[in-house]
């Protein structure tokens, strides 16, 4: 199975710094892909570069081959979906017309639509939400809201799984634990419908737990690639974030557990 | 605009529902049949509501009476452009607030009507003289196309001002709103230190707003403008639902979000240039119709953008019954009117809704 994604040598600057540098990487299709690294690493840039929301100055990033920066928005809009890191709206909408607008994009038709907001607001755990109002939410509500939101353009547009991506940039910063694991695994569960699924988190053991495959972004460039237990390892989160972190192995499941150590940083 | 309202807090929007919402539409729409009557036959001289039907009748058969003339020559074309402006104002409001994603953005708050009065009053000071090409080439024409494009002028330097990498700031929007609508004020106000007395009083009322000159060629001018805008808002609808997520979600959507926002520029300095053109600068309309709105049938642009197309223009005929009735013979400036009525119960609905007012 070819890769629905690929970074070839994607560099981009914002103002004089070189935000992301000659990263190349086939991201591998209908998995969840983690992409990890420290504050200011690149990891919401490169989202944005595959969202198409930023041309690279230097590469390009590829769906299918094309350049998704030569693909209009309205295209763009029924191949993938971006759960942002945080959604302020200015205007007091309902859970539900929130939700709908996901499935609001010309030429997905009119067919299903109230089906997929229902079933999207489903598998957000959001239903009993959609009277209320959205700017009254709690973050973690809206969290959830926006997950809901980017489901429902997927199941809208109604394009075949294998060609479609979910972005998602911090999609668990303001849950609770409960919610945490269960938008990850609808995320996984989009993964196993033959999406390629790409989720930036700082939550290294939910990275560990349900990441498919891992890519480490350090200063701009992709600094490891593989499934969990080969990059998420004491020496090399170590270097990454250039702190000491131990690694401890899960009982029963053999996940690793990362927990960061109090010492100074290794010379 | 963040807030976390008490639990408690009313449910936005008493007509939220969808067949609410259609109703409410309809209902606007009978409105502002309602208002245009009203002001057909309500007037200090000559017509009356009572003989209003023989008007009628007197200019559907052709044997026009002095009614009919009263109703053709100074009425009908007062509702006309009334109904434009009205329109024109709200809509324009609306659409600004939704691409700022904020609800103080309006057209007179962030400088465009400021901008379009002063190449307004620049191209009658100077329709004598430096503008008088100008004049000759584009007769009626010439005083909306200056204002159009001095509103554009305007917020084309706002929207420079204001953005920072690829971002528009609505904090640094409306200040630099404020700055350059005091600029274009002082500006204006030299232009009417040089004026004669006339000229002078013209100019004054004039900057209270009024439909007191309304003639067949204002109409003829504010009418293609205010049109587009009209025409164009369905399009419009998805793009400014979309800004109201930020613009990289509304991208995310598949809006091609460099393309609204030019058209929703362009369309609002057009509507409001034109509005300023031949009403003066009639204020209060463009920020407290959208709000009234969102208010009955929630932020939905749909129904927003048309149902403030109808309010705008019923809440500026009723202000215009008003400002010829109260001191006849004489009239109140529109805009003066318009504040009057208005400032009051925006601000109760504003306390009623709880601090900041969220819509």
């Amino acid at each position: 199975m070819t890769a629905l994604l690929v970074l070839d040598g994607v560099s981009v600057r914002l103002g004089h710094r070189a935000v992301l540098q000659q990263v190349s990487h086939a991201i591998p299709p209908g998995r969840l892909t983690v992409i990890v690294g420290p504050n200011g690493a690149g990891k919401s840039t490169l989202v944005r570069v595959l969202s198409g929301e930023l041309p690279p100055a230097a590469g390009a990033a590829l769906w299918k081959g094309v350049p998704i920066a030569a693909l209009s928005a309205a295209r763009l809009a029924g191949l993938r979906a971006v759960v942002p890191q945080a959604a302020v709206l200015a205007f007091p909408f309902k859970v539900h017309e929130v939700v709908a607008l996901g499935a609001s994009v010309p030429g997905f038709g009119l067919a299903g639509h109230r089906r997929s907001i229902e079933r999207a607001m489903a598998e957000a755990d959001i239903a009993h939400l959609a009277a209320r109002t959205y700017t009254e939410l709690s973050g973690g509500e809206r969290q959830r809201v926006q997950f809901a939101r980017a489901l429902c353009q997927l199941f809208a547009a109604q394009t075949p799984e294998a060609e479609t991506a979910l972005f998602l940039d911090e999609p668990t910063s303001s849950l609770d634990l409960p919610h945490q694991s269960l938008l990850m695994q609808r995320a996984a569960a989009q993964a196993r419908a033959g999406r390629t699924v790409v989720a930036v988190l700082h939550d290294l053991n939910l990275a560990a737990a349900w990441g498919e495959h891992v890519m480490a972004i350090s200063g701009g460039r992709l600094a490891a690639h593989g499934s969990p237990r080969e990059v998420l390892t004491a020496a090399t989160l170590g270097s990454l974030y250039n702190a000491r972190i131990d690694v401890a192995t899960m009982p029963g499941s053999g996940l690793p557990v990362v927990l960061p150590n109090a010492g100074p940083a290794p010379t | 605009m963040q807030r976390h309202a008490p639990a408690s807090r009313r449910d936005v929007g008493a007509f939220h529902g969808r067949e609410a919402r259609h109703l409410l539409t309809w209902g606007c729409g009978a409105l502002v049949l309602a208002c245009a009557v009203l002001s057909l036959g309500i007037g200090p001289t000559g017509l009356s509501l009572g003989s209003l039907p023989r008007a009628v009748l007197g200019a559907w058969t052709g044997s026009p009476g002095p009614e009919t003339l009263v109703l053709l020559n100074l009425r009908l074309p007062r509702v006309l452009l009334g109904v434009f402006v009205g329109a024109g104002l709200a809509v324009s409001g609306a659409v600004m607030q939704g691409l700022f994603r904020n609800p103080l953005a309006d057209p007179g708050l962030i400088g465009v009507s400021s901008g379009a009065a002063l190449a307004a009053v620049a191209t009658i000071a100077l329709g004598n003289g430096l503008a008088a090409p100008l004049m000759r080439a584009f007769g009626v024409y010439a005083l909306p196309l200056a204002a159009f494009f001095g509103g554009l002028a305007t917020t084309v330097v706002l929207m420079a001002v204001a953005r920072r990498s690829g971002t528009l700031l609505t904090g640094t929007l409306l200040l630099a709103g404020v700055a350059i609508a005091a600029l274009c004020g002082s500006l204006t106000g030299i232009l009417a230190y040089a004026s004669d007395d006339r000229e002078l009083r013209d100019l004054t009322l004039w900057s209270m707003g009024s439909l007191a000159g309304a003639s067949w060629p204002k109409v003829v001018a504010v009418l293609p403008f205010t049109l587009l805008l009209l025409a164009l808002v369905p399009r419009l609808t998805r793009a400014l639902n979309g800004f109201l997520l930020g613009e990289a979600e509304a991208f995310h959507l598949g809006i091609d979000v460099e393309r609204a926002k030019r058209l929703c520029v362009l369309l609002t300095a057009a509507a409001t240039g034109a509005a300023v053109a031949v009403a003066g600068i009639v204020g209060f309309v463009g920020i407290v119709v959208p709000h009234l709105m969102r208010l009955l049938a929630g932020p939905d642009h749909r129904f927003v953008l048309p149902g403030s197309a109808a309010l705008g223009a019923s809440l500026v005929l009723l202000a215009d019954i008003f400002a010829r009735m109260a001191v006849r013979p004489a009239e109140l400036p529109l805009g003066l009117v318009l504040a009057i009525l208005g400032a009051p119960v925006f601000l109760h609905l504003v306390v009623r809704r709880g601090a900041g007012g969220g819509a």
